[in-house]
Parts: C-alpha cells; sequence; structure tokens
C-alpha cells in the first residue's frame, strides 16, 4: 500500500525519495551519492543566488511603507502568521471552555434553563484563509471539470456538435475573469436569494468565476483527445456493434483520459490564478482577499505579509498540480507513459 | 445464386476533389462455406477495401455483398475483423478484450460461467491461456495478434476477414502464426477471407488464392485454386512440385502481367523468387506508392 502510494506520487517520489534508496540498492553507490548531491546541490545553489539577489536588491528600493522586505523579513512574517494562527485558536478554545463552564454551572443551578450556544466569531487566521481557498477553487474546479468533460466528449465525437460550439469556446476561452466577476456578482445577488443563505455570496461568485476560466482547457484538450482515438478501436466498436453507451465508456474515454488530463490540469492551474484574484475584488476570504487586505492596511508588515502569501500561492498552485498527476497515475491504465 | 457469400458486381467510388475515384471495378467471387480466401495484389490495388466492404465499413458504390442469404450493410460480429495492427483495447488485459466481443455477441444466449468458460476456450485455441490477465503493452507482436485471432473466433463470426493479420510481425513469428492458424483451422473449418502480400503465405494456407489487378478500377485479375492435400506442412511442401508450381503461377502474375506500377522501368521482372520476396517484403518504394494510393479512402472516410 505505501509503496503503492510512493509510485503514484510520482514527480515527488522521483525526486525525493528514489534516490536516497538508490544509494542502499543501486550497483555503484559512489556513483550514486554523485548524483545524488548534484541533483539537490544544484538546486540548492540556485536557491541562494536567488535569495542573495532578492535581498540586495529589496534594500535598494525604499516604498512609502518602508523597504521592500528582504527573505528574513518575509520569514520573520511567516512565523507570526503562524504563531497569530495558534493565538487565535488559543483563545478560541479558552471561549467554547468558558462557555461550557457557564453553561454548566446555569444547569446546575437550575436543570430546566435553556443554556445558548454561541460559536467563536473570531477573525479567520492565515491557515483558515488558505483552507478557504483551496476549498473554492476545488469547488469551481470539480463544477467546470462536470460540465467540460461531458461536453468535450460530445464535441470530439460529433464533428456537428464540434463545428456549433467551436466558436463559443474560442471566444469565451480568453475572457479575463476580471471580465466575468461583475456579471457573477450581478446575477448571483439576483438569483440566489434566501433568508438563510447555505453559502456565503463571496464564495459562490469566487467559484463561479473559477468555473467561468476552468471550463475551456478541459473542453478543448479532451476534445482533441477523443478526436484522435485510433480508427481501428472506432472500427472493433463497428464491428462488435457497441451500443453508443459502451462505445463511450469501454472504448473512447479510456482512450482519451491522457489528453484529459492534461487539460483538467491546465484548468486547474488557470483556476488558482482566477482565484485569487476574484477573491480581492468579490471578498472571499481566503488568500486574494488576504492580499488586499494586506495592501489597503499598510503597515510596515504588510509587504513582507504579502510575500509569504506569494510563496504560499505558489506552493498550494504545485501542490495541487501534484494531485491530480496523482490522481492521472491511480486512474490511466498508461502506467508507464511519462507523465510530467 | 447459392454460394455461402457473394460478392456481385461491387464497384466503388471515392470522392475526390477531381471527381470520383473508381477504386474497385465489378468484383465478381462466390465463396463457399468453409473455404480459405487469400487476396493478393500489389499495394493500393484495393484489397482492404474489398474487405472492408465485406465488414461493412465501406458501402459499395454499385452492387453488394450477400452472406448466406442476406445482403450486408452494416458492420457486424457475424463478419469478425482481424486487423492488421491487432487493435486490441491497451487498457484491457488479453481476457477482457475477448469478454469484450462475447458479452456483446452472446449477451443473453450464454450464461456467466458458460461465457467464462468460452473466452478462455479460445485464448486456449490460439495458445494463450498462460498470458490471459496480461496487458496488450506486456506481450509481444504475435502475442497481441493471437489474442487478436481469439478475439474474433469468439464471435463465431460466418466469415473471419484477415487485413494482413501477419504483415508486421517478422518471419519465424509469422511462420508459427500460420501454423497456428491451420491447427485451427482444421479444427473449426472457419470461412475465411484473408489479405496477404506474401506468395507463400498465400500458397500455403488457401484453398483459392485471388489474384487482383491494379487500381484504379482494380478488379479480380485471376482465381488459382491450390489442390494441396490439408494437413499442409511446410518443409514437405518446399519439395512438393505443385507447391512450387502455384507459387510460381501467382509470381508469374505479380510481376509479369501485372506489374508493381511502381517498378515498371525495371528491364528485369522474371519470375524468380528473388523478386518474389522483394515484393513480399513491401519495399520502400511500395509503401509510399500505398500511401499516395490510399489518399481518396482517408478522405472518404474524413468525410
Amino acid at each position: 500500500m505505501t509503496t503503492q502510494i510512493l509510485k503514484n506520487f510520482s514527480g515527488l517520489h522521483n525526486i525525493l525519495i528514489e534516490p536516497f534508496l538508490r544509494i542502499f540498492t543501486g550497483p555503484n553507490k559512489a556513483e550514486e551519492i554523485n548524483k545524488l548531491m548534484k541533483a539537490i546541490v544544484t538546486p540548492l545553489v540556485a536557491l541562494g543566488i536567488f535569495l542573495l539577489l532578492w535581498s540586495a536588491g529589496a534594500s535598494q528600493i525604499k516604498t512609502s511603507l518602508g523597504a521592500v522586505p528582504g527573505p528574513s523579513q518575509v520569514w520573520e512574517q511567516a512565523v507570526n502568521l503562524l504563531d497569530e494562527h495558534k493565538e487565535e485558536r488559543q483563545k478560541e478554545a479558552a471561549f467554547y471552555e468558558r462557555q461550557e463552564k457557564r453553561n454548566a454551572k446555569k444547569l446546575a443551578a437550575n436543570p430546566d434553563a435553556t443554556v445558548k450556544i454561541r460559536s467563536y466569531t473570531g477573525k479567520p487566521t492565515y491557515i483558515d484563509q488558505i483552507w478557504t481557498s483551496i476549498y473554492t477553487v476545488m469547488t469551481g474546479f470539480l463544477i467546470a471539470s462536470l460540465i467540460a468533460i461531458p461536453v468535450g466528449i460530445l464535441c470530439g465525437l460529433s464533428p456537428l456538435i464540434y463545428t456549433a460550439l467551436n466558436p463559443l469556446i474560442q471566444i469565451f476561452k480568453p475572457v479575463s475573469p476580471l471580465a466575468w466577476l461583475p456579471i457573477v456578482m450581478m446575477i448571483v445577488s439576483a438569483v440566489y436569494v434566501s433568508d438563510d443563505p447555505m453559502f456565503d455570496k463571496s464564495y459562490l461568485n469566487s467559484a463561479i468565476t473559477v468555473t467561468l476560466c476552468c471550463l475551456w482547457p478541459t473542453i478543448i484538450n479532451t476534445t482533441v483527445g477523443v478526436n484522435s482515438i485510433d480508427k481501428d478501436l472506432i472500427n472493433v466498436s463497428k464491428v462488435l456493434r457497441l451500443t453508443w453507451l459502451t462505445k463511450v465508456f469501454k472504448i473512447v474515454i479510456p482512450s482519451s483520459i491522457p489528453m484529459m488530463f492534461a487539460g483538467l490540469r491546465v484548468s486547474l492551474g488557470i483556476g488558482w490564478m482566477v482565484l485569487i484574484a476574484a477573491e480581492m475584488l468579490a471578498q472571499n476570504p481566503g488568500l486574494g482577499k488576504f492580499v488586499w487586505d494586506e495592501f489597503q492596511n499598510g503597515s510596515s508588515n504588510s509587504l513582507a505579509r504579502i510575500m509569504v502569501a506569494v510563496f504560499t500561492i505558489g506552493l498550494v498552485g504545485f501542490l495541487l498540480d501534484r494531485l491530480m498527476l496523482m490522481l492521472q497515475k491511480s486512474i490511466s491504465w498508461d502506467k508507464s507513459a511519462v507523465i510530467r | 445464386m447459392d454460394s455461402y457469400l457473394e460478392l456481385s458486381h461491387v464497384t466503388i467510388d471515392f470522392p475526390t476533389p477531381n471527381g470520383p475515384f473508381r477504386a474497385l471495378d465489378k468484383i465478381k467471387l462466390s465463396i463457399d462455406q468453409g473455404e480459405f480466401i487469400s487476396l493478393i495484389g500489389h499495394s493500393g490495388c484495393g484489397k482492404s477495401t474489398v474487405l472492408n466492404i465485406i465488414a461493412g465499413l465501406h458501402q459499395a458504390t454499385e452492387g453488394g455483398v450477400i452472406l448466406n442469404g442476406k445482403e450486408v450493410s452494416e458492420p457486424g460480429p457475424d463478419r469478425a475483423v482481424v486487423f492488421q495492427n491487432h487493435s486490441l483495447l491497451p487498457w484491457m488485459t488479453a481476457y477482457e478484450n475477448v469478454e469484450l466481443a462475447v458479452k456483446q455477441v452472446f449477451k443473453g444466449k450464454k450464461k456467466k460461467e458458460e461465457m467464462k468458460e468460452w473466452i478462455e476456450h479460445n485464448l486456449e485455441l490460439v495458445h494463450m491461456s498462460h498470458a490471459m490477465d496480461k496487458r496488450p503493452d506486456e506481450l509481444s507482436g504475435g502475442m497481441k495478434q493471437r489474442v487478436g485471432i481469439a478475439r474474433a473466433l469468439s464471435m463465431e463470426p460466418k466469415v473471419m476477414l484477415m487485413d494482413e493479420p501477419f504483415g508486421a510481425l517478422d518471419a519465424l513469428t509469422r511462420a508459427h502464426m500460420q501454423d497456428s492458424l491451420m491447427e485451427i483451422q482444421t479444427e473449426l473449418n472457419n470461412t475465411v477471407i484473408m489479405i496477404t502480400h506474401d506468395v507463400d503465405e498465400a500458397v500455403l494456407l488457401s484453398d483459392r488464392i485471388v489474384m487482383m489487378t491494379n487500381g484504379p478500377a482494380a478488379t479480380i485479375g485471376e482465381i488459382l485454386k491450390v489442390d494441396l492435400e490439408r494437413p499442409r506442412d511446410r518443409l514437405a511442401l518446399a519439395e512438393v512440385p505443385e507447391y512450387n508450381h502455384y507459387r510460381a503461377e501467382v509470381v508469374r502474375f505479380l510481376h509479369e502481367r501485372y506489374k508493381n506500377p511502381e517498378s515498371e522501368q525495371e528491364t528485369d521482372s522474371g519470375s524468380n523468387s528473388e523478386t518474389a520476396t522483394a515484393s513480399a517484403e513491401k519495399p520502400a518504394t511500395q509503401n509510399k506508392q500505398e500511401n499516395e494510393e490510399d489518399t481518396p479512402v482517408l478522405y472518404a472516410v474524413n468525410d
């Protein structure tokens, strides 16, 4: 089971674990160590040069919020943000403890007393904001995939549908999320009217904007994948007189999975970029709002905190992409294919 | 008109930007049940098109195909096809590939256990029982083709259509596959139509060899009845004068009467065996020509 997981974790596994294993299992240990040193040392040297250039360059520029922060200030703020998160969690725990004690006391005095349980209303911490962002982007991406994959399959199978939809796809594909957002906001406020809303409007606005930008790469790649199925396999399905559904599930989908996933990965990447912009404007309490709030806040720490967000956004984006790779590896039949 | 499979005046035109291109012209052929027929001819003469029309993948412009009293109008499992490049579904094991066909053909006719038995029986027939759970990418070229044949056999077809089934295999594997095919043929006595480029293969396997003229408007040039006793053994046959006579007949047709249009300029095109092997192995020029001649076919498919 663990080996299976490791295998699925293709990129990370190859980069992080396998070289170490090879030192013990490989035939030529000296060479393996040498290779490993190269694999680790080269990126580290590059990172070092980057940090040096950054700290040297940063101190040269004075902004209205003070000097541009270097690596050390950014690190400091990263630790701060984490501390604030822990502090907030302690406050929350303390709040619930107090509430419980108060209620217990009340009940002890009078068993029939009605006790109120209030939830904690502290401000969301940085970690909370990361989760909100991931949750929102996943919602948008999932809705987009559920629409885009079937549409892509239909476009790939039927030249008529493709000819009909292609102009629309080509026109909507390059539209910026910032152009969609106002329209989405207006429509959501008009349509989603409820006294007890299940979702925040800001969450819906951001997720739907992500959906609108995520659709296109998946549709296009799925279409190409379905369209380029081996003609002989289609002939096989004709000779067997497979029903349309059997053909789609047994032949069309399996053979277009690699292209489909290529599209899904591009879509998720775009979705994550779009989300940050959408959150800034829609005020969805995620990383985008964090960046915007810090910018408006304008304290001497703001720039450093925004830079922490930049690195977080990059790291989460990378992890999301790896997640898709793992999913592709576990679904695709072609385990030997090189997936990057 | 009481033959098992009847091709009557089959003609096909492919639309091209320069007007229709006549690939086949009035093909007439009657085939009896249990007969093994080879179609031989130079590349691009429309052998595959004949096979595709029988399979129902192409529609004849004029004339038609009658199988067991019924006209063929669309593809179906009663005319199983073995494709040159095996065409197994790469994400399924050998067993699952055959299962897909069996489930489709015998849905409601066989019980679950019967189907399982039938799938295993067919894989056994092609000597693939040991690799049932392997996927195509884990099998050699010959093994993949065996599974392809098992899949075709499992449909219990009225006619089995083979499009250069061993063309992509090396010579030794090919000989092995031919022996296997003969063995299966003795047991099941299927009606088979096979396209081949290989003169020896045609003589060794067939009851009749159908030789096609060069395209465009290709048609049947000559039909050679191969009266060699079965079971046939390739080693013993090499010494038999009749075998060499049949072989020479085919070679003469291909290299004297209907020369390869690409090699017209060659002065020496006699019936020596070297030329025969050369044509069997499809030299590069021939491949090129095949592609050119195939263009209208592809065009029609894309349309």
